[in-house]
């Protein structure tokens, strides 16, 4: 049920670092601006165990940087949380955005809606999700100290993950399927120094349990031997997925993956619709997403003031 | 702690306790339960949402607000309850809880129905109407 409708110069679609700074600057230039926010303020910022590579904070905990980005963005305009867009119509003049409950109008929308964690894929993935199961160190680790674990994936968020659960007293050891990480060498370093036991060149094939997660079965890539691995609990960081589907039916260009495809001011393949932040991939940090949303805010000014698809 | 400020331990603090509520009538906001009294909550109402969080999980701050409402929607027929699975790790480990969030539905004091993560509140409202067949 649509009650009233309210129309911004702008809307930001996402208060993750991407959107709230877009939100900042294209307040700034003057324009109304408001924030929608299906959840809470701080994205996948806030899931971070620790940040020691956005600039001007050495060491930082996400909870902490998204609620100092949410202070910060609160000096300029609206976050509406709870507000989780399903439908984005773009018509001649304005941009429709729909969620399920309430509507706005906007001359252009700034779309950044970030990623959320990929599946594994492997058998008892279904079977036993919340029951030993995670995506989310800093939300389930807890439940798990003192008690063996298994961190699967070599990127960032893996290494980082495993670090962060030794940390809290959990017995982890991490498995990937290369013999190298993917990780940045600080972090890489770090795993090293940490102890944190190693199975490489290695891939979970089934997690299994009774009832609760029991175990995971794994596979040597190197010898073709399945090894048996006895577990409390798995967490799982292979990486994300963008949150695109709400924009299937709105005709907005997306790349194989799912990635909003745009050009180097931030510009979708719609006229008044601009992306930024991990919702376009590349390279999906903190840094990276605060300068897309600087400029897609700055595009979308300049167009709104004059228009490219008028001329 | 300096989480998400003032405006984050309000949603899930200052909620009222079982006790508040008089004798015949139902809450419309999601009472503050602990292992202490959960039981007597249990007892009382016969469809009880328990929300198992901690202040460090984001899922479960972003779950917060749709709570509140749904509290109001089903005031008289659901009594929704939240309990902090840090400072409550008995009934954590009781009911096996190892992510969070996590909502247990509990008809006439049985667990009916776990779900876990946070969800859109449409799925979320159609699985309680389905569980407890209100
Ligand atoms: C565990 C972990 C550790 C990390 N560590 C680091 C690090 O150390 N350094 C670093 O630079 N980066 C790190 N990252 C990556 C970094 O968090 C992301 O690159 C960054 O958060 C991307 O910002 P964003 O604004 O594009 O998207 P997000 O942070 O994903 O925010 C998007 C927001 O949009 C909302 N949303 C989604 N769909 C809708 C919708 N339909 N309607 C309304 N709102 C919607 C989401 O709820 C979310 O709040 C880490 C990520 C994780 C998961």
């Amino acid at each position: 049920m649509v009650s009233n409708t309210e129309h911004f110069n702008v809307v930001v679609v996402g208060a993750g670092p991407a959107g709230m700074t877009a939100a900042i600057y294209a307040a700034r230039s003057g324009m109304k601006t408001v924030i929608l926010e299906a959840g809470s303020v701080g994205g996948q910022v806030a899931e971070s165990p620790e940040i020691e590579n956005y600039l001007g904070f050495e060491s930082v905990n996400g909870m902490d940087l998204a609620s100092t980005f949410r202070k910060h963005t609160e000096r300029y305009v609206e976050i509406k949380e709870g507000e989780e867009i399903e439908q984005i119509i773009p018509e001649r003049e304005i941009i429709r955005l729909k969620t399920g409950w309430s509507e706005y109008t906007a001359d252009a929308a700034i779309i950044a809606t970030g990623a959320h964690h990929r599946k594994l894929g492997c058998n008892g993935e279904e079977e036993f999700s919340g029951r030993g199961i995670s995506y989310c160190a800093t939300c389930d680790g807890f439940f798990f100290k003192g008690k063996k674990v298994v961190m699967i994936g070599g990127g960032n968020t893996a290494v980082g993950d495993a670090l962060y659960l030794k940390n809290v007293g959990v017995d982890v050891t991490i498995i990937h399927r290369r013999d190298v990480f993917r990780a940045e060498a600080a972090h890489v370093k770090r795993l090293e120094e940490s102890g944190i036991p190693k199975i490489m060149n290695s891939e979970v094939r089934e997690i299994y349990g009774e009832k609760v997660v029991k175990g995971v079965k794994v596979l040597n890539k190197a010898t073709g031997d399945v090894s048996d691995v006895p577990v409390d609990g798995v967490f799982i960081a292979v990486g994300v997925v963008p949150n695109t589907d709400f924009l299937k039916e709105s005709g907005i260009k997306l790349d194989d993956i799912g990635y909003i495809v745009t050009d180097r001011e931030q510009r979708t393949s719609l006229p008044r619709i601009y992306a930024a932040g991990d919702v376009t991939g590349g390279l999906q940090q903190i840094i990276v997403g605060c300068g897309e949303g600087a400029v897609a805010a700055t595009t979308a000014y300049e167009d709104i003031s004059n228009p490219y698809w008028k001329k | 702690m300096s989480l998400f400020g003032k405006k984050h331990d309000d949603k899930h603090e200052a909620h009222k306790r079982h006790t508040d509520i008089p004798e015949g009538e139902f809450p419309d906001e999601p009472l503050i339960v602990d292992s202490s009294d959960i039981d007597a909550v249990l007892k009382r109402f016969p469809n009880v949402v328990v929300d198992c969080w901690a202040p460090w999980c984001r899922p479960c701050l972003a779950l917060a607000p749709v709570i509140d409402e749904m509290a109001v929607e089903f005031q008289g027929k659901v009594v929704f309850a939240k309990i902090n699975t840090d400072k409550n790790q008995s009934f954590a480990r009781k009911h096996q809880i190892m992510n969070i969030p996590t909502l247990l539905i509990f008809k006439n004091g049985e667990v009916v129905e776990r779900i876990i993560g946070a969800r859109p509140r449409r799925t979320l409202e159609n699985m309680i109407k389905e569980s407890l067949k209100v």
